[in-house]
């Protein structure tokens, strides 16, 4: 190519992009999650669906605020909160004053009290957090914060809605409960024993075990251990490899009790588990994917599927967080942050799904109802890992009956 | 309580059989070159991965044929052109070559076959109870694997022991140099055990893949163990890793099955402690909680009271 012509295209491209900046201003939205290491893959699913969800739902349709598109600005965070806060600082210097997060409760609280700091300092730049994945019960009680929003549900919410599903299942007399050595080993543990006390005290717990993190390479003496128990439900925290070896392991015994679990569905899970699981194992989620509850989310789902064929729609919340964003915009009439968030704050949203929801003001926790699914291969619409097997949904709790009181005393801007 | 020890015992003796598969390449390598080889339960995962490849396409049992011969070769080719080079600048640069294969293979998996669990699962013939016992199953890969372990354990006791082969290789462990000085082509003998062990290693990975799941953490969650086992059975001796691989496989099981704590044992000695004082955290620590550690600790024990480990020769 000679110089001339170097010059021309460059001059081109020069013009047209000052074209489309002048035409309307993208909004950015920072994703804060893990691109590479152990979690990239859960990172990059994730992702996908912020980038579909996106196209689909606000770009195409215009965009907000008279045509301005949304775009996804991916940031590697290694599931580490110093990296977070870099790309944090990174974001901020860019100018974005959205920031979407999901894996990790230790990243959600290092980023919420960042963000707390910064926008105090900062009143001109201001930035929201919104919390896709990140389940820690303190995020919207003790370490509440005005510019933090969570759109799934809080473990202790999950749990609830999960104890609930036991309640009124008088077969179950005896629980056995089973997690992981760490924080949310031990939280899912507490809690449900507390709440199993108050709702069926007749329940027994024939067993509360915590093994390592990622350490056991044959869960079968756990599973012969429970099996010998005589439990008639299982309670696990468990996710990856652990969940994977747990499920199976207790599938090989003959055990034929409920497993009840809160990430035991896609990322290759529901196809490692496949025949093993089946009608044994249960989730406790949002957004139910099986039966689809209408044509709308049946759409969503297969558009997404055929620009992903290897992906699925995990977190169906991701897609509440893109289009209360939108609405809030719209209704704000502007993109500060400061507006966004007093429209985000107490509304109340119908979801692809026809469900209804509403972001509680007290401690900015989305209430929506709660699906139990089951691990089948019958019935089922849309499959997770392209495997045949898919989540169906049991039972729901309604939203109102999900939520929890909180304690959460959060400082609001004048 | 005895569904509980019934199966605990078949489970124990299925996961020592299993490490046994492991440790007995190991501990020849071990023993015939004085090299650590960080790198062995890595061969051990790409067993398992190989045989999940071939498996899509052929099923599982060519896998089960294939997969280890690939190991093996892979291994044969690591000591030829990987190993004996490193080796004239001594034992630590050996030791470091193959710390940093381990690294390497556990990459080069996750750059290939990414970093989820793969869906590798037994064979269909093999998908149903053995026996039930108790209300409890007993899956017929379990015995498969037993099978198998079992059958590895003879044919490597009969070669070492009656065959020509077997006496030039238990000749080049003790004295390699006049084993050389006879017109032995050592260096030739080094490569094969490697390779013979890197296969063994690929085919407990072939088999355990699908039971104990095929991710890129398999090889760490094994790797310290097999070291333990080589050390406790004694170097060099194939009876040696047999015996460790059982008894630390039962004292896993066991461990986890049986839940009694510290207090418990201070109770039977008629030794009551107080509920509030300082140490209460130790006092309440139960056998399940400290069953991952139980290994090192016979490791330490052993290296401690008998050096040359339960039927080795040699000091460790």
């Amino acid at each position: 190519m000679s110089i001339k012509s170097t010059i021309i295209v460059g001059a081109a491209f020069a013009t047209l992009s000052a074209f489309s900046a002048q035409a309307a201003e993208k909004i950015k939205i920072a994703f804060i999650d893990p691109l590479s290491g152990p979690f990239a893959a859960t990172g990059t699913n994730g992702l996908q669906q912020f980038i579909y969800a996106a196209d689909e739902l606000v770009n195409k349709k215009g965009g907000v605020l008279g045509g301005r598109e949304f775009e996804i600005v991916p940031l590697d965070n290694k599931v580490s909160p110093k990296e977070s806060l870099v790309q944090l600082k990174r974001a901020i210097g860019d100018g974005i004053h959205y920031v979407v997060q999901g894996n990790s409760s230790g990243v959600a609280n290092a980023l919420t009290d960042a963000i707390s700091k910064h926008n105090r300092r900062n009143p001109d730049s201001r930035v929201i957090l919104l919390n896709y994945s990140a389940v820690d019960p303190a995020l919207t009680n003790e370490k509440c914060s005005y510019w933090h929003f969570r759109f799934d549900a809080g473990a202790d919410i999950k749990m609830n809605a999960l104890t609930d599903a036991i309640k009124n299942n008088s077969n179950i007399k005896k629980v056995y409960i089973i997690g992981q050595d760490y924080s949310f080993g031990k939280a899912v543990a507490s809690s449900a024993i507390q709440f199993l006390g108050e709702k069926r005290p007749d329940i027994e717990i024939v067993g509360n075990e915590l093994h390592p993190i990622g350490k056991v390479k044959d869960f079968t003496p756990y599973a012969t251990k429970i099996r010998a128990s005589g439990a008639d439900a299982v309670i696990t925290g468990n996710w990856g490899a652990d969940m994977v070896g747990l499920g199976k392991a207790i599938g090989e015994t003959g055990l034929d009790v409920p497993i009840y679990t809160y990430y035991a569905a896609n990322d290759g899970i529901t196809k490692t588990i496949g025949e093993g699981g089946k009608n044994r194992i249960r989730l406790v989620h949002e957004g139910p994917v099986n039966p689809p509850s209408n044509d709308v989310y049946k759409a969503y789902h297969t558009g997404f599927k055929a620009k992903n064929p290897d992906k699925d729609v995990s977190q169906f919340r991701i897609v509440n967080v893109i289009q209360m964003l939108a609405k809030a915009m719209e209704q704000a009439g502007s993109e500060k942050p400061i507006e966004v968030a007093k429209q985000l704050e107490g509304m109340e949203f119908t979801t692809l799904h026809g469900e209804k929801v509403v972001m509680r003001s007290d401690d900015h926790q989305l209430i929506q109802p709660i699906h139990i699914s089951v691990h089948t291969n019958e019935n089922i619409t849309f499959d997770s890992d392209n495997s045949g097997y898919g989540m169906r949904t049991e039972s729901t709790i309604a939203a109102a009956d999900t939520a929890l009181p909180t304690t959460c005393k959060m400082e609001r801007p004048e | 309580m005895s569904e509980l020890l019934f199966f605990s015992l078949l489970n124990g003796i299925v996961t020592g059989l299993l490490l046994f598969m492991l440790a007995s390449g190991l501990t020849l390598i071990f023993s015939m070159m004085g090299v650590l080889n960080f790198a062995h339960a890595s061969f051990y995962m790409l067993g398992a991965y190989f045989a999940y490849t071939i498996s899509l396409y052929v099923g599982f049992w060519l896998g089960l044929i294939l997969a280890p011969l690939l190991v093996g070769v892979l291994g044969a080719l690591v000591e030829r052109y990987g190993l004996r080079y490193v080796h004239r600048w001594g034992h630590v640069a050996e030791l470091i070559f193959t710390f940093g294969l381990a690294f390497l293979i556990e990459e080069v998996v996750q750059f290939i076959w990414g970093k989820e669990t793969k869906a590798y699962h037994e064979p269909e013939i093999l998908q149903f109870s053995l026996f039930t016992f108790f209300g409890q199953d007993f899956p017929a890969y379990k015995a498969f694997m037993l099978l198998v372990s079992i059958a590895i354990f003879i044919v490597l006791l009969l070669i070492l022991t009656r065959s020509r082969i077997g006496l030039i290789i238990q000749a080049a462990i003790t004295h390699p140099n006049m084993t050389a000085m006879l017109g032995h082509n050592v260096p030739l003998v080094f490569m094969g055990v490697f390779g013979v062990g890197c296969a063994l290693a690929g085919l407990a990975g072939v088999i355990a893949g699908p039971a104990l799941g095929t991710f890129p953490g398999m090889a760490v969650v094994l790797g310290s163990i097999v070291f333990v086992i080589v050390v406790v059975g004694g170097l060099g001796s194939l009876t040696g890793a047999f015996v460790a691989s059982l008894l630390i496989g039962l004292l896993q099981t066991f461990a986890i099955a049986l839940d009694y704590s510290v207090s418990d044992l201070l109770a039977v000695l008629n030794i009551s402690v107080d509920a509030e004082s300082a140490l209460r955290d130790l006092w309440a620590l139960s056998l399940p909680q400290v069953a991952p550690i139980l290994p090192y600790l016979l490791l330490v024990l052993i290296l401690i009271f008998r050096p040359t480990g339960l039927f080795g020769k040699r000091e460790t």
